[in-house]
Formats: C-alpha cells, sequence, structure tokens
C-alpha cells in the first residue's frame, strides 16, 4: 500500500489507521515535502524536505530567525503553511486530498483533533495561570479528548511525579519556579499520551541553575523511547548527548543534517562552521 | 568635641519614641467638610418647605416597594442580558471575518452613540410603527407565530430590553479589553492541547478575561441601576415611576424624589459592599 497522503477514502479506511499493522510501523512520524512558509510577501521556509523516523530524538540548530519555530509550528498547524505538505503519522497535516486532486484547508475541528497526537512545550512554558499543576496535565485529556477525571486524575499525578514535581500538585504557576514551570509543561504534553512532541527552545527562558533540571526529564524521555521528539536548542551538551540526529538551519533552509558526531564535531558547511564557532565560544 | 563625639550625638538612642509628621492640611480640610456637612443637614432638616415626616410616611409605602423592586428586577435583567450580548459581540470583533467584526463593531458604535432616553422612548412606541411581531420566513406567506406588539411589549420589557441593549454596547468594549489581556501564549498552548476555539474561549480566555472585566463591571451595574430611573419616560413602572406618580397626585415632588434617592443610595451602599468582596476574590491568585 501507498504511504501517499491518504484520498478521503483511504482516511476512512479503518486499516490505515491501525497502528500495529507493519505498514503503519514503517511510516516515517513527520515527513514534509517541499514546504515553504510566506508571512506576507517575506518568505521563512525554503522547500524544506524532512523525514523523522518513529522513535526518533531529533534537534535542529541554527541561528537566530531562520525559520526553526516556524519549522516545527507548521508541523502541529500553530501555522499554515504556503506550499508543500506535512504529514504526522502517515495523516495529512491541516489539509486533505480530495479527488480534485487538489489540497483542502481542514475545518478547525478536524485540526484540533489532529493535535490531540502531537504534544508541544513552548519556550515560555505557557501555562495556564488560573489552573493547578494537575488541572494545567488533566485539562487537555479532559476537556479535549474526553477522558474521565478519575480515569487521567492518577496518571496526571503519576506524570508530575515522573517529572519531580509530586509534591506540587496543587501549586499554581505563579507559585513556581521557571524549572518547575517547564517541567508541569511537559507533563501537561506528555498527559495526551501523544506519539510525538514538539519543544521549542524549552530552556532559553531558563535562569542557567535551571536549565539542567529541564533537560535531565527530557533525556529521561528520549531514553525511555516510544515517543518521537523535535526539540529545537541552542544546549549543545544535550544534542551530543541524546539526539540521533541534529539538523542545521540557516534562513529558511535545512543546511546540514546528520548525527551530532557528523554536525557538531564536523560540520561540512562553512555556514554551520561559523555558527557552531559563534555558539560554542 | 571629637569626631567620634559628633557622630554619637547625632545618632539616636537605643529607645526613642517616634513623632509622626503632622498634617495640618487634613485636618483643615476635615474641618471645612463637617461645617458644610452641618449647614448642608441643618438646612435640609429645618426647611418649612420639606415635610419630612412624609418622607417617613412613604418610605415603606408598599407602592414604592413594588417600584423599587421592578428596579431591582430590571438592573438585574438588564446587567445579566447586557454582558451575555457583550461577550458574544466582543467575541464577533476579535472574528477574522470582516464581515462578522464589523457587524459587531457596527452594533457597538450603535448601541453606544444613541441616547438611552431615545433608545427607551423608541422602544416604548414600538407599537406606533409595527402592529406585529411575527416569526415567518420573509416575502413568503409562511408564518411560524404573530402577535400584536402592544401585548409583547410591555413597559416592563421594554425597559429591560433598552437597558440591556444600551448597556451591551458599553460593556462589549469592556469584556474585549479583558479577551485581549489574554495573550497569543495561552491560545497557542489551548491549541497544542487539540482543544477547539470554542473550548479555548470557555475554559482558558474567559476565566482569565474575567480579572479584567469584573470589577468595570460592578460599575456598570450601578451606571445601570441608576439608568434605569430613565424607564420613568415610558412608565415603566419603577421606583422613580412610582415616586413621581405619587407626587402628581399629593403634591410632594420633593420629598418623593427624596424618598426615591435614599433608597438608590441604600441599594448602591449594598452593590458597593458586594463589588468589593468579589473584586478581593477575583484578585487572589
Ligand atoms: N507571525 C509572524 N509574522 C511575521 N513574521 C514572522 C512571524 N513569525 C516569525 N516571523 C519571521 O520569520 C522568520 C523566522 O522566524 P522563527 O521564529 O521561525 O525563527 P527561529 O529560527 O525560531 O529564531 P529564534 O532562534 O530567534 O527563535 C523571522 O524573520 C521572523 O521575523
Ligand atoms: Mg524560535
Amino acid at each position: 500500500m501507498t504511504k501517499e497522503p491518504m484520498t478521503d477514502d483511504a482516511m476512512t479506511d479503518p486499516s490505515t489507521a491501525d497502528p500495529s499493522t507493519t505498514d503503519s510501523a514503517a511510516t516515517p512520524m513527520v515527513t514534509l515535502r517541499g514546504v515553504c512558509k510566506h508571512f506576507g510577501h517575506h518568505q521563512v521556509l525554503y522547500d524544506v524536505d524532512l523525514t523523522v523516523p518513529r522513535g526518533e530524538t531529533l534537534c535542529i540548530i541554527g541561528p537566530s530567525g531562520s525559520g526553526k519555530s516556524t519549522m516545527l509550528r507548521c508541523i502541529n498547524h500553530l501555522e499554515d503553511i504556503s506550499a508543500g505538505q506535512v504529514c504526522v503519522d502517515g495523516n495529512l497535516i491541516g489539509y486533505r486530498l480530495r479527488s480534485d486532486g487538489r489540497l483542502h484547508e481542514l475545518h478547525h475541528r478536524r485540526a484540533a483533533e489532529q493535535r490531540l497526537g502531537i504534544g508541544m512545550v513552548f519556550q515560555h512554558f505557557n501555562l495556564f495561570p488560573h489552573m493547578t499543576a494537575l488541572e494545567n496535565v488533566t485539562l487537555g485529556p479532559i476537556k479535549a479528548k474526553g477522558v474521565a477525571k478519575s480515569e487521567i486524575e492518577p496518571y496526571a499525578r503519576q506524570l508530575l511525579e515522573r517529572v519531580g514535581l509530586g509534591d506540587k500538585v496543587t501549586a499554581y504557576p505563579s507559585q513556581l519556579s521557571g524549572g518547575q514551570q517547564q517541567r508541569v509543561a511537559i507533563a501537561r504534553a506528555m498527559a495526551m499520551r501523544p506519539p510525538l512532541i514538539l519543544f521549542d527552545e524549552p530552556t532559553s527562558a531558563l535562569d542557567p541553575e535551571l536549565v539542567g533540571e529541564v533537560l535531565d526529564v527530557m533525556k529521561d524521555l528520549a531514553r525511555t523511547g516510544g515517543i518521537t521528539l523535535i526539540v529545537v536548542t541552542h544546549e549543545m551538551g544535550f544534542a551530543r548527548e541524546v539526539a540521533d540526529r541534529v539538523i542545521f538551519m540557516d534562513a529558511g533552509r535545512i543546511v546540514e543534517e546528520g548525527t551530532p558526531a557528523e554536525v557538531l564535531g564536523d560540520p561540512q558547511h562553512a555556514r554551520t562552521r561559523s555558527f557552531l564557532s559563534a555558539v560554542l565560544h | 568635641m571629637s569626631i567620634t563625639a559628633k557622630i554619637r550625638a547625632n545618632q539616636p538612642p537605643a529607645r526613642a519614641d517616634v513623632v509622626p509628621l503632622r498634617h495640618w492640611g487634613r485636618g483643615v480640610f476635615a474641618v471645612v467638610v463637617a461645617i458644610t456637612v452641618v449647614v448642608i443637614v441643618n438646612s435640609l432638616a429645618t426647611n418649612p418647605n420639606i415635610e419630612w415626616s412624609i418622607v417617613g410616611d412613604y418610605l415603606f409605602d408598599h407602592n414604592i416597594l413594588r417600584g423599587l423592586r421592578k428596579t431591582l428586577e430590571m438592573t438585574v435583567l438588564g446587567t445579566i442580558f447586557a454582558t451575555a450580548l457583550a461577550v458574544v459581540i466582543a467575541v464577533m470583533r476579535l472574528s477574522p471575518s470582516k464581515i462578522i467584526s464589523g457587524t459587531a463593531a457596527a452594533y457597538a458604535f450603535f448601541f453606544r452613540g444613541i441616547p438611552l432616553i431615545v433608545l427607551l422612548i423608541l422602544i416604548g412606541n414600538l407599537g406606533l410603527f409595527f402592529k406585529n411581531f411575527t416569526v415567518a420566513i420573509p416575502f413568503t406567506d409562511i408564518t411560524f407565530w404573530s402577535r400584536p406588539v402592544r401585548d409583547v411589549m410591555t413597559p416592563f420589557r421594554a425597559s429591560v430590553l433598552g437597558l440591556s441593549l444600551a448597556g451591551s454596547g458599553y460593556m462589549s468594549e469592556i469584556v474585549r479589553g479583558g479577551l485581549l489581556a489574554v495573550g497569543r501564549g495561552q491560545h497557542e498552548a489551548a491549541k497544542a492541547i487539540g482543544l477547539t476555539s470554542g473550548r479555548t474561549l470557555r475554559y482558558i480566555v474567559l476565566p482569565q478575561a474575567l480579572r479584567v472585566i469584573v470589577p468595570p463591571l460592578g460599575n456598570e451595574l450601578i451606571a445601570m441601576l441608576k439608568a434605569s430611573a430613565i424607564v420613568s419616560v415610558i412608565a415603566g413602572g419603577d421606583l422613580l415611576t412610582v415616586a413621581l406618580g405619587i407626587s402628581g397626585r399629593n403634591f410632594r415632588t420633593i420629598e418623593m424624589l427624596i424618598v426615591a434617592t435614599i433608597w438608590y443610595l441604600l441599594v448602591i451602599v449594598v452593590l458597593s459592599i458586594g463589588q468589593y468582596f468579589v473584586e478581593r476574590k477575583v484578585a487572589e491568585r
């Protein structure tokens, strides 16, 4: 069976949605093909192609303004794309291919459904300030997925325990440090049990002494496996330690990709080299 | 004197009494206010043209109390409807669709612009230019429901409608300010966990906007109470209508206005106390 973007009919075919089929296991978690993005007349992404296999931890590095965040936000359709296509788990994101051969934008409710399987962690945490840590973590499962509160709460407590915040369950975000808030945000993303989590510079807004505790949680996630992680980061140490692959972006293009040792240790492109020497020194 | 001795002389003894700064201006102001109040109260109390016993007689008159109840009902219903309408209008104004946001802007412009007294007279006299209220498919003969305007638009309903429409125009601005105060990051975080825009509004945006919306809403409630006196122009049956009605019979206009004033002020005191507690509750967290 082909893994090209599916038409209407194929989408409703239950066999393609079943993750246990060997076919589906071979499907990459994320595929970007020829993705372009414009903000008005300003082009930010140029023909980006990217394939992320299941379970991979991918780190994206690159100078400010190179389009890292934008690319990440195209994956869960927080930004719509100007051209190309994004597939997650074999499903076209934000659009569907109709029999007329064109891509039709999805109704926002369908787009919201697609995001159920894609977690996201933001640079500035974006916790809901009017809810406790536990409420932040359970809101998505309860209100977006329709899981019973009694069912999700024990799991949510377990997750908060796992990120080291078992004693902060009833704390409000304003009562937590930046590092603690970001760990709640990671638990909030995990509570949806997504096969994929996107991280946009999760430690850039933290005081230096708090970076480690957040990275530790992410390393734990990466090592446990099963979840695909795409991490935009400036933490080269983290990338070297846990990334399966690193890509370097510049001016809206993927300039270089490879293992951490290749990209960080022996960069082939002049721009990668100058970026790395600026970051590492 | 040695230098150390000088320093020691300037240093306070271990236990010194503290004398706060005296604010003479405040004292003078207080005396002026006190004298003014005494003069005013005295001139009112001893004024031969005001019969205080009549004020006492009518303060708990059952017609007056009925009018008071109508005023309270109008104020509460008007505030509820106005707030609900205001939320709808504010959400519409933030829509990316120019048609939807434009419609809402026009609505807010119109009902903020038209003087309440004009609006009330128009609504109160709808029967003069429309015969029936009809629910039907336009330009066909299919009619689902039809009633004479006169029956549907009682003075009380006209009053509530007028107050709601006028109030919603102002309040939509307040609600809009509250919605805008919730940052983009909150919308994105809600989207990222798969919430639809409706649920984002309900669980994320509105609860946070409330902190901005509630304090001025208390002022709107008080403004609505005072505005409700204007419905006396369409004989809305409110406190002022009743008070003026009685004065038309006993020719004691000033006394009846004093009766009404006492009640308005009393209700406002109660509302202000409530507002204080609600604001304190909202400010928590
Ligand atoms: N909403 C927007 N409207 C207009 N331009 C935007 C918008 N978002 C991003 N851009 C532009 O797109 C370009 C890429 O931005 P992006 O945030 O993706 O970069 P980045 O690589 O994540 O940078 P940083 O490391 O600073 O986060 C920048 O030039 C930015 O100004
Ligand atoms: Mg960025």
